[in-house]
């Protein structure tokens, strides 16, 4: 199974962490991710309006530059760009012609676009992950956290359903561990008011990790480096045991064997540098 | 030469506004064969028939073209005039300058051109017009209505009284439909079953009403009049001449299946009444759970019958009969909400639709009659009603309003606060929509005097937290995101119609609209008829309703059936086909394109040299055939003509209108 990789800005910084694991995890699972060469920005927020078209020129080369072979990301919002960038040159065919134009290059649309978490559920399959799976995660009580970019808006991403989804949790079952089903997994977790209204995104951020507590919850794992960091660096210390956020790759990567240890030692130490900033 | 007569209308200034009536007199005077030229304002008054007429006998004129609105309006009218004046009414064409002409064009510049040309070929197709006389057809005098609710129930009663002969054929086992599993109906609160039986008893009782429960329509052919029905009877494995409807065989049968009365929230046995006030009161065996059916043994209820009615080896049967009228009454169905992830539905026991909580209050239902939680057997303190679930959601559900949620669940609210004074209700809703006698006065009681509390807003999630749902939404009056910890969950979902009406509708020659509800034939002034003739609807299956509004249109279905039923004779269709059997060549493409199976092939005898050949073309059956065109316009050898709309007719009027631009 090959597919072209695009890592986007955070996945190379902040979230390195998902990449490391996802590329372990990839090649023990014999999935092969072939990097993009000279990639640039996903475009990092969608536009607004339909004829923004200035915000979908790097994206539009991304997509073209995997040459229809099916592309693959690991963060949500850079999959939320991409997929919905090519869903526009799919449908409309004037803002695809001035954006082609303009970047003299070719493209109408082709190639799949997939999270990677897509290429688990539909290309592996997840009974086939529970068989590759070497230490499951066993009595282990995880709780999904969709957030909003892989969802929404659902006739265009085509993930799952947005009110009542079951990837995450098809994917933690697959992992051997105890799925627990929180209430605000579709919850937003604050976005970008933890820049501008910190008290706005504290006040969800509160709620999302109250709800997985009281469902049970011991760690939480997310797709997306911004409700990760909202997750951790929002949250109220209020004494109890915290609920510990991962992406899901670090957990895939702990069941299938993969540097356990060193894996969660760069966690522990990323939590506490973003707690001594606080 | 023929002596046309052309008439124009101004509607008013439906056609005047846009046709210029003085160029377009002047234009039509020199058709072909025209020797007399009128206009009028309103030509479908009596005046304006008058003219007609009047001109008729005074010019001697024998083709007459009306240039008025569409011939779906008022055909009928300038026929009949024609015919008072001694005229063929089908010597006469209507050109449509109304719907076809000044209502699309946008100034008098377009439309004087375009009514110029639809006059005149209608003037080209009129000359070739030929006298015809539409053949009389005999009414078998009875009549079939499809669906046993109280749709069905009360169109029966009605047409039962008038004096003729009534089948009333329902799918399940017994008569009653939907209005059976209410408890109470509002805006008066008078229970549901004291109402509805007696009605179920007299149409059984009733001497020209003859019940066939637990039957399908299969087949409807014919016309009307003359509609040949084949109805399959499905096997009960009960007889129900022997049977007594004792209740033996159901108490002592073992086997259990999820009850479609009670909404599937209590079992019932696999042999089986669905209700205790059933009409028929003879059960039914289901043979998918039956352990004698499934597994070969038990036996249970044939040993214990006192009457011996049980008779494992019942087939289905198909019933054939003749009906002049058919009235459809078919009901709703109820929307699965499961759809709507948010709400939950499906994956906890208290999470209800609306017709699933209303079986809790009654004392036959699951719970018998106690309202309580069907997670843990408690009484609910609080419960909260969603609106709108799956109504008037153009994204998700069905753009239009179910018209009978606001007020099922104001009704619920009243008899929850009258059966569990502490319990506090709350409703979410868009609009409250309460139009009808009594039912603004019925919900604002409800807010004002049972403590029912409205929110206006919506809901985005429900979710179980301890022993609580968590219903979390937004009251878009305080502007306020408000947490309710409700005990149970009422979804008001949408009133559908049932799934297979299309498959029915396809059976018996009538459409459907984008809902799956039957298409009335006009909206407003034939609410009851079809534009098939003979079939009448009735009830929610043309669209949701209450109970009053259902009774009302099933009356207004069994008067229309009874009309036709009192007619000695029909007047059938003038237009119908004939084969040019000379230049016919039998290769009966028209037998596979007739809709009314009014085609058939024949064998005649020709001199072929000095003896005979024989060979094969078609026949059309004048008595059957509808005029619709389609083996005309399908025949190969052009040796179909339609009387009315012959090919030369059809040439003359395409000439008229390309030739002389």
């Amino acid at each position: 199974m090959r597919y072209r990789y695009f890592p986007g800005c955070t996945l190379k910084g902040q979230a390195k962490n998902m990449e490391n694991t996802t590329m372990a995890a990839a090649s023990a699972l014999g999935i092969e991710l072939v990097e993009l060469e000279e990639w640039q920005c996903c475009g990092a927020v969608y536009p607004l309006y339909e004829d923004e078209l200035i915000s979908l020129l790097s994206p539009v080369r991304t997509l073209a530059a995997a040459e229809g072979e099916p592309l693959v990301s690991l963060c949500a919002a850079c999959h939320h760009v991409l997929k919905r960038a090519q869903e526009l040159m799919q449908r409309n065919e004037e803002a695809r012609d001035k954006v082609t134009d303009y970047l003299e290059i070719e493209y109408k649309g082709e190639g799949r676009v997939l999270h990677f978490l897509e290429v688990l559920r539909d290309d592996l399959g997840f009974d086939k992950l529970a068989e590759m799976i070497k230490k499951p995660l066993e009595g282990k009580k995880v709780a999904a956290y969709y957030g909003c970019l892989l969802l929404r808006p659902s006739k265009v991403m085509q993930f799952d359903d947005p009110e009542n989804p079951t990837i995450m949790e098809d994917f933690i079952k697959a992992l051997g561990a105890e799925v627990v089903k929180s209430p605000y997994r579709t919850e937003c977790c604050g976005a970008y008011l933890s820049v501008t209204e910190e008290g706005v995104a504290r006040d969800t951020v509160a709620k999302i990790l109250q709800s997985a507590r009281n469902a049970g919850a011991e760690a939480l794992i997310t797709a997306c480096p911004l409700c990760r960091y909202n997750l951790e660096n929002c949250a109220a210390d209020d004494g109890k045991e915290p609920v510990q956020v991962y992406y899901f790759s670090e957990l895939l990567a702990e069941a299938l064997g993969l540097q356990y240890k060193q894996l969660m030692a760069e966690a522990k130490e990323r939590r506490r540098v973003a707690s001594d900033s606080k | 030469m023929p002596r046309t007569g052309v008439f124009l209308c101004h509607c008013g200034s439906n056609i005047a506004g846009t046709v210029n009536i003085d160029q377009t007199i002047e234009a039509s005077r020199n058709f072909p064969g025209v020797v007399h030229v009128d206009e009028y304002r309103y030509l479908c008054s009596e005046m304006g028939q008058d003219i007609i007429k009047k001109a008729i006998e005074d010019n001697n004129l024998d083709r007459v073209v009306v240039g008025t609105c569409s011939p779906r309006m008022h055909e009928n009218t300038f026929r009949k005039a024609a015919a008072e004046a001694g005229l063929n009414p089908y010597l006469l064409e209507v050109a449509n300058i109304r719907e076809h002409c000044s209502w699309v064009h946008k100034d008098m510049e377009e439309g004087t051109p375009k009514a110029i040309a639809l006059l005149r070929a209608a003037a080209a197709k009129v000359a070739l017009n030929e006298a015809l006389e539409a053949p009389k057809l005999e009414v078998e005098k009875r009549a079939l209505v499809i669906g046993g609710g109280i749709a069905g129930i009360q169109a029966a009663l009605d047409i039962a009284e008038a004096g003729y002969p009534v089948d009333i054929v329902e799918r399940e086992p017994s008569i009653g439909g939907r209005m059976a599993q209410l408890e109470k109906t509002f805006p008066t609160l008078d229970c549901s079953a004291c109402i509805l039986t007696p009605k179920m008893v007299e149409a059984a009782q009733h001497p020209n009403i003859n019940l066939i429960t637990y039957a399908e329509v299969e087949e409807v052919n014919g016309f009307v009049g003359q509609f040949d029905v084949k109805i399959k009877q499905k096997a009960r494995y009960v007889d129900p001449v022997k049977c007594t409807g004792c209740g033996i065989c159901w108490e002592k049968c073992p086997a259990k299946a999820p009850s479609e009365f009670e909404m599937g929230l209590a079992k019932r046995k696999s042999i089986y009444v669905p209700f205790a006030q059933a009409v028929p009161m003879v059960p039914v065996i289901d043979k998918e759970t039956c352990l004698y059916f499934r597994k070969g043994r038990c036996q249970i209820c044939e040993k214990e019958c006192p009457p011996q009615a049980i008779d494992y080896e019942q087939q289905d049967e198909i019933i054939e009969r003749r009906y002049g009228a058919i009235v459809v009454a078919t009901g709703f169905d109820q929307m699965d909400p499961s759809i709507y992830g948010e709400y939950g539905y499906g994956q906890h026991p208290d999470i209800l639709t609306g017709l699933e909580f209303e079986r809790l209050f009654n004392a036959s239902g699951p719970t018998g009659g106690k309202v309580v939680r069907l997670s843990d057997g408690k009484p609910p303190k609080k419960v909260v009603f969603i609106q709108c679930v799956g109504s008037r959601d153009k994204a998700r559900g069905m753009n239009y309003c179910s018209k009978i949620c606001c007020m099922f669940t104001a009704k619920q609210a009243i008899l929850l606060k009258e059966k569990l004074p502490d319990a506090k209700s709350y409703v979410f809703y868009i609009d409250v929509r309460t139009a009808g006698k009594g039912y603004e006065e019925f919900q604002r009681r409800a807010a004002e005097e049972y403590d029912v509390a409205y929110l206006r807003g919506q809901v985005g999630k429900i979710f179980p937290e301890g022993d609580h749902l968590v219903v979390h939404g937004v009251d878009s009056l305080s502007g306020k995101v408000v947490d309710i910890k409700a005990d149970m969950v009422v979804l008001s979902a949408a009133s559908i119609a049932r799934a297979d009406a299309p498959e029915l509708g396809r059976k018996i020659g009538i459409n459907t609209d984008s809902y799956n509800f039957f298409n009335e034939a006009h909206p407003k002034l034939k609410p009851v008829e079809t534009h098939t003739a003979g079939i009448f609807i009735a009830g929610a299956c043309q669209t949701p309703k209450d109970i009053p509004d259902t009774v009302a249109q099933a009356s207004a279905a069994a008067v229309k059936a009874v009309g036709l039923l009192s007619k000695e004779m029909l007047q059938g269709e003038a237009c119908t086909a004939e084969v040019d059997e000379a230049e016919c060549s039998g290769c009966l493409h028209c037998v596979a394109v007739c809709p009314y199976t009014a085609i058939d092939a024949k064998e005649i005898e020709e001199r072929y040299g000095d003896g005979t050949l024989k060979r094969t073309v078609a026949e059309v059956n004048p008595a059957l055939c509808q005029g619709c065109g389609s083996c005309s316009a399908i025949c190969r050898s052009g040796s179909i003509n339609q009387k009315g709309f012959s090919n030369e007719q059809i040439l003359a009027e395409v000439d008229a209108i390309c030739l002389q631009r």
